[in-house]
C-alpha cells in the first residue's frame, strides 16, 4: 500500500507548472480537435490556415454518420458487450482471487502460477485457433464470440487475490466458519463487502479495456453486428471519404467512456496507482 | 487508503507450520474409493504426497462436511478456469499446431498437413522481414520517448502541487480513448495537405513532411500514437513507485546537500528500478503486438504502400483474414510468442545484472 503522500518533496515551481500545463495540453488537444473537426465540413477541413474554433455542423455529421456507420446500434452492442464483460469477470476474479488468497487446497501453488505466468502473454498471439474454435460453434457475428473470450482476465486474479490477502482478516472468516456460516453466505455477507472497493476499481478498468478492445472484434464481428471500434474501423477503412463525418464517428464512439472517466476519473488513477504498486 | 493491521496477522498464518497442520485432514477426507485419476486432476502439478492414512469412521457428518470444506477452493476458481482453459490456454497452445497446418479462413475445419511449410515461406517472405523491422524501430521510437517522458512527469507530479489531482487526471485521458480512435483522430492531424502538424511545421518554415509514405516519417507518426496514449498511464505508475520510496532516503540525501537532481539520479532512479523494469517488459510486448495504429492509419492492411509501416501484428492480419492463409498467420502468432519470451528474457538479465553490479557496490 502506498504510504501516505510523503511531505519531503520540494514545491513545485514556475518551470514545474509549465511543463506540466503544456503535458496536459498535448494530452487534451487531440480530444478538441476532434470536436472542432467534427462540427466543421469536409471543406472547412481542407483549408490553409486551418480553423481552429468548432464549427456548426455537429448535428450534421452526427446524422451522417449515424446513417453510414450505424453507430447508433454500435453504440448499443458495445454497452451489452462491455457491460457483460465487466460484471462477468468482476464476479470470476473474486471468487477466484478469493480461493487464491484465504483458502488452502491443493495445487493452489501451481494454478497461482499459471494465472500469473500467462498474465503478460497476450491473448492477441491466440487468435487463429480462437476464429475456428468460434467458426466452429457458429458464432461468428454474434456477440458473445466477443463476449466469453473476455471473461478472462488473469490480471483481475491476481489484482482481487492482492486485495483479498491485504483487506480480509483470517479471523472474520474463522468467526463466521465456527457460526457455522455455509461457504456461499461466507462469500456473499463477508467477502463480497469488504472486496467492494477493490471490485470497482477492476470493474472500471475492465470496462474501459473492453469498451476499447480492438483486434478481436474486428474479426469476429462485422458490420452486421458491429461494436464502436468495429465501426470505427469501418470509417477508417475508405468508404466515407468526408474527415468531418468520420470525427464525428469518433466523437461518439469516445464519448461514453470520457463520461465514465469524468465521472470517475479520481478512481481511476487511484486504481492504476494501486495497481502498479501491488504489481 | 487502509493501512493495513491485519495483515500482520496473515503471512504468519499462512507460511509452514500452519499450512502443513492444516492439510492432513484434507487428505483423510477425500474418498477412498476416488479414482486415481481424479486426485491427480486436483493436484494438478507436482508430486502427490498422499500419505493417505486409511480413513475408517469417515460416514459421519463431521467428515463429509470437511470433504465439502477440500472441494469448495475448486468451486470458487472453477468458472475463472473453465473460461481460461477455453479461451485463453487452449488458443494459446494450439496456435503452435496449426502453424503446422494449410487452414483458409473460408474453410477453417479442413486442416492439411504442411510441417514447417508455413515458417519456411514466411522466412522467404520480404515483407515477413520488412515487418520484423518495423515493429522493432516503431517499437524504439514509441517505448523509449515514452518511459523517457513519463519518468520526467512523475517526477514533476511528486512536488507538492496545487490541483494535483487535476494534473493526474488530464494526463491520464489519451489512456481513455480507443486506438481504433485516436489513431483515426492523428492520421488526420498528420495529413500531407491540410494536416496541422505540417501546418505547425510549416510556421517555423520546415516540412511539409509525406507522413504516410516516408518511411522514417510513417514510422515516427505512428510511434507518436503510441507514445500519446501511454506516456500519462506509465507517469501514473512512476509515481505510485516514487511515493513508496521512504522519506528519510531523501531527507538524509538533503541533510547531505545533494541537489534535486542529484537526488533524482542517487535515490529516485535506483528506487524506482523493480517498476522501471515492470513498464520497460509491459512496454516492449505492447509493442511487438502493435497493430491498431498501423492498421487505421491509411485504413490497409499492408501497412503503407511499400509496407513501410507494417509491423507483425499486422502482417500476421493480413496473412489471415486479408489472404486466408490461417496456418501462415498462425506461425508468425507463435514467432511473436517466442519473440516476446526472447525480449522479456533479455530484459530481466539486464536487470538482473544491474542489481548484482550495484549489489557488489553497495
Amino acid at each position: 500500500m502506498t504510504p501516505r503522500r510523503t511531505p519531503r518533496t520540494g514545491r513545485g515551481g514556475t518551470i514545474t507548472y509549465a511543463i506540466l500545463v503544456l503535458a496536459v495540453l498535448v494530452s487534451a488537444f487531440p480530444f478538441y480537435w476532434t470536436i472542432v473537426a467534427a462540427s466543421r465540413s469536409n471543406a472547412d477541413l481542407a483549408q490553409v490556415p486551418p480553423t481552429l474554433l468548432p464549427g456548426p455542423n455537429l448535428i450534421r455529421n452526427f446524422e451522417a454518420v449515424m446513417e453510414e456507420a450505424d453507430i447508433g446500434t454500435a453504440l448499443l452492442n458495445s454497452l451489452v458487450v462491455s457491460g457483460s464483460i465487466t460484471v462477468g469477470t468482476v464476479l470470476c476474479c473474486t471468487l477466484a482471487g478469493f480461493a487464491f488468497a484465504k483458502l488452502r487446497f491443493r495445487g493452489r501453488g501451481a494454478l497461482l502460477a499459471l494465472t500469473v505466468g500467462t498474465m503478460m502473454i497476450p491473448p492477441q498471439l491466440g487468435v487463429i485457433p480462437l476464429f475456428m474454435l468460434i467458426a466452429e460453434l457458429g458464432w461468428v457475428n454474434q456477440l458473445q464470440s466477443v463476449i466469453l473470450p473476455g471473461l478472462v482476465s488473469a490480471f483481475g486474479v491476481f489484482f482481487m487475490r492482492q486485495y483479498l490477502v491485504q483487506s480480509l482478516p483470517d479471523e472474520l472468516i474463522e468467526a463466521a466458519r465456527v457460526d457455522g456460516a455455509s461457504s456461499a453466505r461466507i462469500f456473499w455477507s463477508i467477502v463480497v463487502p469488504i472486496a467492494r472497493p477493490g471490485m470497482a476499481v477492476l470493474g472500471l478498468l475492465t470496462f474501459m479495456a473492453a469498451w476499447n478492445d480492438f483486434f478481436w472484434p474486428i474479426i469476429a464481428l462485422s458490420s452486421q453486428e458491429p461494436t464502436v471500434q468495429v465501426a470505427l474501423r469501418q470509417l477508417g477503412g475508405g468508404y466515407v471519404h468526408d474527415q468531418s463525418v468520420i470525427m464525428a464517428g469518433t466523437l461518439l464512439g469516445t464519448l461514453p467512456v470520457l463520461l465514465v472517466f469524468g465521472l470517475l476519473g479520481r478512481q481511476i488513477v487511484g486504481g492504476i496507482m494501486q495497481g502498479a504498486v501491488k504489481g | 487508503m487502509p493501512v493495513q493491521p491485519p495483515t500482520g496477522a496473515g503471512p504468519g498464518r499462512r507460511s509452514g507450520p500452519g499450512t502443513a497442520a492444516q492439510s492432513p485432514p484434507l487428505v483423510r477426507s477425500r474418498h477412498p474409493a476416488t479414482p486415481k485419476g481424479r486426485t491427480v486432476t486436483l493436484t494438478a502439478s507436482g508430486p502427490t504426497t498422499a500419505p493417505v492414512p486409511p480413513p475408517s469412521a469417515r460416514s459421519t457428518a463431521g467428515a463429509r462436511r470437511r470433504r465439502w470444506a477440500a472441494v469448495v477452493p475448486y468451486v470458487y476458481v472453477a468458472p475463472f478456469f473453465t473460461l481460461f482453459a477455453a479461451f485463453g490456454l487452449f488458443p494459446l497452445l494450439y496456435t503452435a499446431f496449426v502453424s503446422l497446418y494449410r487452414v483458409e479462413l473460408q474453410t477453417p475445419g479442413d486442416m492439411e498437413w504442411r510441417g514447417f511449410g508455413n515458417y519456411a515461406a514466411l522466412l522467404t517472405d520480404e515483407f515477413f522481414w520488412t515487418a520484423l523491422r518495423n515493429t522493432f524501430t516503431i517499437g524504439v521510437l514509441s517505448t523509449v520517448p515514452q518511459l523517457a517522458m513519463a519518468l520526467g512527469l512523475a517526477h514533476l507530479l511528486n512536488y507538492k502541487l496545487r490541483g494535483r489531482t487535476f494534473f493526474r487526471t488530464a494526463m491520464l485521458l489519451p489512456y481513455a480513448t480507443s486506438v481504433a480512435a485516436a489513431t483515426l483522430v492523428f492520421a488526420q492531424l498528420f495529413g500531407r495537405d491540410f494536416g496541422l502538424v505540417n501546418y505547425a511545421l510549416s510556421l517555423i518554415g520546415a516540412g511539409p513532411v509525406d507522413w504516410q509514405n516516408g518511411t522514417l516519417a510513417s514510422q515516427i507518426a505512428v510511434s507518436s500514437i503510441v507514445v500519446w496514449r501511454w506516456t500519462g498511464y506509465n507517469a501514473l505508475i512512476y509515481l505510485a513507485g516514487m511515493q513508496s520510496i521512504p522519506s528519510e532516503l531523501y531527507e538524509a540525501a538533503e541533510m547531505d546537500g545533494a541537489s534535486r537532481w542529484r537526488q533524482f539520479f542517487h535515490v529516485t532512479l535506483p528506487g524506482l528500478r523493480p517498476t522501471i523494469v515492470f513498464t520497460a517488459v509491459v512496454s516492449t510486448i505492447g509493442a511487438t503486438q502493435l497493430f491498431g495504429e498501423p492498421l487505421l492509419f491509411e485504413g490497409s492492411a499492408s501497412g503503407g504502400i511499400s509496407h513501410q509501416y507494417q509491423t507483425l501484428g499486422l502482417y500476421l492480419y493480413e496473412q489471415g483474414w486479408g489472404f486466408f492463409h490461417l496456418g501462415r498467420a498462425a506461425a508468425i502468432a507463435w514467432l511473436m510468442f517466442l519473440l516476446i519470451l526472447l525480449l522479456v528474457g533479455i530484459n530481466a538479465l539486464i536487470a538482473r545484472r544491474r542489481s548484482r553490479r550495484e549489489e557488489g557496490r553497495a
